[in-house]
């Protein structure tokens, strides 16, 4: 049966002074209902400006989605008029912000935003609604709902605002909340709760989510399936736990050798991926990563590699590397050789197992 | 507020006194004699030392009595008294105009950047802000009052003489706020919260009008009182210009005879305005934004 | 295999390959000369000056001379009216004098208003205003109190009070009551700029780079001078070009009012405030001014706006 969501060959650009920026580059994937996919990246890889692309919010000077197609629910999003587009907004698909300090209106309370889209869409009136933000606040923890439903949100803490952005996104039940980096700008612990609420309200309403963050470490926990973007494209695709068990780009390794260890000795330097992400303006010819890889070969500054499938992988898994590819040059390396150690693997499987076990994506 | 109007006082008086001559020399063809000079010093208290007149002065200002003006031989309170409405119902006529006008202007000139009506608000509110407002009244009566013969020159008293004076004066403060209107609307369309209001599906009029607007018009608000206050100080211009029975006009005309007790008391009066102006400015931030609480 | 420094080059060689860096300052030079207002209001300022310098050289007649036998409220040529004079190319006033020459050489007087007195208010202004804002304690108290008090002053009214007092006196007749007006002007505008650099002082004076520079054993006079105000600055900059016009609008409100440049010197107010009583019988005396002084300060307008777009980081178009 048909995916929930299907995007296809999305191009979305900016028009500036200095030249076109192609910030999503024929990016494709699919979201199954019920599913959460994670979305990783480096600043400015496209993540965010992809989410956007999905709800139509890219501003229209500078930015234009220039091609592809997404498909929601068997209909075309991009060749919906406005008024249809509005209308799943907040409805059928709902966002949560990164910022919750910038992301909700300091001269209106809590209650008429979390109420705006519940009249708007459901046609509640002002009781009925009243009534369901109460709710809602309740759903997401935030303690003596009913007294704080007419607070302002610079009366509330950062994690009780982003649970206030999730109590506005669950609103009116949607079937995917798009989450872009929705804990970065808050405390690790907070950070742990709101995951943990995000998973629970997942699971519980059956919701497909695309969790859009540069932190492995969130996506380990809570995604079915992840994609690696770079560029502005995808340049791994895989579900969770092959990812983090058999990861097929150098790139992607790139990611998990820079994560600190716990364990490692005091003297063990970080090992950060060199260079800087390509200009997106004129970005090189062949393969975007290749300047920082240093696995490269003459075909990759010459060629860039198309996204497919691994031989002998589990599942899905889809990589755009001419080594990693049927007949590369990397197809037998193991990159944890390279840190020499196996451990942090293994705790990384083990969490993603437990992920894998539990959920079960809605058909 | 009190030992800024204290101080206030103090110079005005300092300056005033420091000028070379007295009110009597001002009729070169017709110099009053030596003893007649020498009664009007003592009847006005010019005689005595300096610093006793200020600290008498100022006594009397405590018990509101304003002295009597040297120039025009009335109780200054009476002065004011007659030239204040003027000068208020000229300048509010000026500030609803303005608002009028520029409020509207600003909200469109930001939601239609670089369109022509951006551009033509733009051009308008330069010009408003950048030529003073004399130059603005000889172009205006060039046009109007010479060439049209629409409106009488000088006076006050019917709507056609009200006309020009209180365009002329709004023109100022319009320009200014249609600038701080159009800056504070482009400010607040940028924010995060907006984009978040568009994405539950929101109308792009109910985001403007219900997100945007409230946010913007808060530093506008704010503006409106200092706007007041330099309306009214500033209108002594255009009541010389156009001779309007105002208390500019007296000002200014008091200035240059050294008429002492008007020069104190509208000063004074002035600075009691601007002083209230500011401290509007918090007051009107405490009601309107949340996020601020005014110490009750 | 690919050693580490050669992924660095290659990767740094395509970063810089794709534009140019430039410096702040190199940014906001660009972006001021894009600006068509800006550049069309520096030309016009530049060419003010260049009348005001050559002014000797230019003008046809002399300023304040009247002739023998004066042909007095002639108007411009153009008009063609049967009160013009082959003669006087713009017309001439009340005593007969050109009003070319007139507008020509009063042209110097709004220049040198305009750049002196903001230079004063600039020198004491930001002097104190560092000193206040970095050493604070009863200095900036003071200089608070003080600002305080001046604010309370309608602008304009402090220089008329100011020039109208002094007007008389000895001091007030220097160059012909130029001297009086730069000191008024420098009196009431040195305080406001004063404050703006103590304000900026104080948001920085917590920032990271002057903890750094303190750190490492800067003096606060090296503090003052080589890390707070080039970081303030821009918004000097900004203010330093809205003042000009102010102060050339202060000079040409008083002369207007009668209590300025004292005649017959001429200034573009004071032209305003002699044409002002025959302004229905020749027009022109009082439009021609008032155009200059209109001209003069859109210039310095689009110049001070360009300046701000130019200088604030966070406006890319």
């Amino acid at each position: 049966m048909a995916d929930l969501l299907e995007v296809s060959d999305l191009h979305t650009q900016f028009f500036t002074r200095d030249g076109v920026v192609r910030a999503v580059d024929g990016v494709t994937f699919q979201v199954a209902a019920g599913e959460t996919l994670g979305i990783v990246g480096e600043s400015g890889c496209g993540k965010s400006v992809t989410a956007l692309s999905l709800m139509r919010l890219i501003p229209q000077p500078p930015g234009k989605i220039v091609k592809g197609s997404i498909m929601f629910d068997g209909q075309d999003i991009l060749k919906m008029d406005d008024d249809d587009v509005r209308g799943i907004r907040g409805n059928n698909i709902a966002m949560i912000f990164q910022d919750p300090m910038t992301s909700l209106n300091p001269v209106l309370t809590i209650s008429r935003q979390i109420s705006e889209a519940l009249e708007l869409h459901l046609k509640m009136d002002k009781s009925e609604s009243r009534k369901r933000t109460i709710e809602l606040l309740e759903l997401v923890n935030i303690p003596s709902a009913k007294k704080r439903v007419d607070d302002y949100p610079h009366q509330f803490s950062g994690g009780m605002r982003q649970r206030v952005m999730i109590a506005m996104a669950l609103s009116c039940n949607p079937k995917l909340i798009l989450a872009d980096e929705p804990t970065t700008a808050l405390d690790v612990t907070i950070q742990a709760q709101i995951l943990d609420l995000l998973k629970n309200l997942a699971r519980e309403f059956r919701t497909a989510f695309i969790l859009i963050t540069h932190d492995l470490g969130v996506v380990a926990g809570m995604t079915q399936r992840i994609n690696v973007m770079y560029a502005g494209r995808i340049v791994e695709k895989a579900d969770t736990g092959e990812l983090f068990a058999n990861p097929k780009h150098p790139y992607t390794w790139g990611l998990l050798r820079s994560i600190p260890r716990l364990d490692e000795s005091r003297k063990a330097k970080l090992v950060p991926i060199e260079g800087l992400p390509p200009d997106l303006i004129a970005p090189p010819p062949g393969c975007k990563f290749e300047p920082r890889c240093q696995y490269r070969r003459d075909v990759c500054r010459e060629k860039e590699p198309e996204l497919v499938h691994i031989p002998n992988a589990k599942s899905d898994h889809e990589s755009r590397c001419w080594g990693t590819q049927a007949g590369g040059w990397l197809v037998d390396t193991d990159w944890r050789r390279e840190i020499g150690d196996t451990r942090l693997i293994e705790a990384i499987k083990q969490e993603t197992a437990s992920v894998t076990a539990t959920e079960t994506p809605g058909e | 507020m009190i030992p800024t109007l204290f101080f206030v006082a103090l110079i005005t008086f300092a300056l005033a006194k420091a000028a070379p001559g007295s009110p009597f020399d001002k009729n070169p063809d017709k110099p009053p004699k030596q003893e007649t000079i020498d009664k009007w010093n003592r009847f006005y208290g010019l005689d005595k030392p300096v610093h006793e007149q200020f600290i008498l002065y100022m006594s009397n200002v405590a018990k509101l009595d304003f002295g009597t003006s040297i120039r025009r031989q009335r109780p200054v309170a009476d002065i004011l008294g007659q030239g204040f409405p003027v000068t208020a119902q000229l300048g509010i006529q000026a500030l609803l105009l303005a608002l009028a006008v520029a409020l509207p202007l600003g909200v469109i000139s930001a939601l239609r950047q670089n369109t022509l009506i951006d551009y033509g608000s733009l051009f308008f509110a330069t010009i408003g802000t950048t030529i003073p407002s004399f130059v603005m009244a000889i172009f205006f009566i060039y046009i109007f009052a010479l060439g049209l013969k629409l409106f009488p020159i000088t006076g006050w008293g019917t709507p056609q003489h009200m006309v020009m004076p209180t365009v002329i004066l709004a023109m100022g403060a319009a320009a200014f706020l249609a600038r701080i209107t159009r800056a504070s609307m482009l400010e607040a369309i940028r924010q995060d919260y907006v984009r978040t209001a568009r994405s539950k599906g929101l109308r792009e009029q109910v985001v403007i009008v219900g997100h945007v607007l409230k946010n913007a018009l808060i530093p506008v608000a704010t503006v409106v009182g200092p706007a007041a206050a330099g309306l009214i100080t500033g209108s002594f211009i255009i009541e010389t210009f156009f001779s309007v029975p105002g208390i500019g006009r007296e000002y200014v005309q008091s200035i240059t005879a050294l008429d002492y007790p008007v020069i104190m008391a509208t000063t004074l009066l002035y600075a009691f305005f601007i002083v209230l102006a500011n401290l509007s400015v918090d007051l009107v931030y405490g009601m309107l934004d949340p996020r601020i609480k005014v110490a009750k | 295999m690919a050693t580490a420094s050669t992924t660095q080059d290659r990767a740094a060689e395509l970063n810089v390959l794709a534009r140019k860096q430039r410096s702040l300052w190199q940014d906001a030079a660009y972006r001021l000369f894009r600006n068509k207002a800006a550049v069309a209001g520096l030309i016009v300022i530049f060419s003010a000056f260049l009348i005001a310098i050559l002014s000797g050289f230019i003008a046809p007649y002399s300023p304040t001379l009247i002739p023998t036998s004066p042909a007095s409220q002639m108007e411009p040529l153009w008009t063609g009216s049967k009160y013009t004079d082959p003669r006087y190319l713009l017309g001439t006033d009340f005593l007969g004098r050109d009003i070319l020459s007139r507008l020509i050489y009063a042209s110097r007087v709004s220049m040198v208003v305009g750049f002196i007195p903001t230079s004063i208010v600039f020198a004491l202004g930001v002097s104190v205003g560092l000193t206040a804002g970095y050493f604070g304690g009863w200095l900036d108290q003071l200089l608070m109190r003080f600002t305080d008090i001046v604010y309370a002053f309608p602008d304009f009214l402090f220089l008329l009070i100011i020039v109208a007092s002094f007007r008389n006196s000895p001091f007030g007749k220097i160059m012909d009551g130029l001297l009086l007006i730069f000191v008024a002007i420098a009196i009431v505008g040195w305080v406001g700029v004063a404050r703006l650099t103590r304000g900026q002082v104080l948001s920085l004076k917590e920032r990271e780079f002057v903890e750094a520079a303190r750190s490492v054993g800067a003096t606060p006079r090296r503090l003052m001078t080589k890390h707070l105000l080039p970081n303030a600055l821009a918004p000097l900059i900004v203010t330093a070009a809205f003042s000009v016009p102010g102060a050339i609008l202060g000079e040409a409100t008083l002369s207007f009012l009668g209590v300025g440049i004292i005649p017959p010197t001429p200034s573009w107010g004071g032209m305003i405030n002699e044409g002002f009583p025959l302004f229905a019988a020749n027009p022109w005396a009082v439009l021609l001014p008032a155009m200059c002084i209109s001209v003069v300060m859109l210039a310095f307008t689009f110049v001070g706006d360009g300046l701000r777009d130019a200088l604030d980081p966070r406006m890319k178009t």
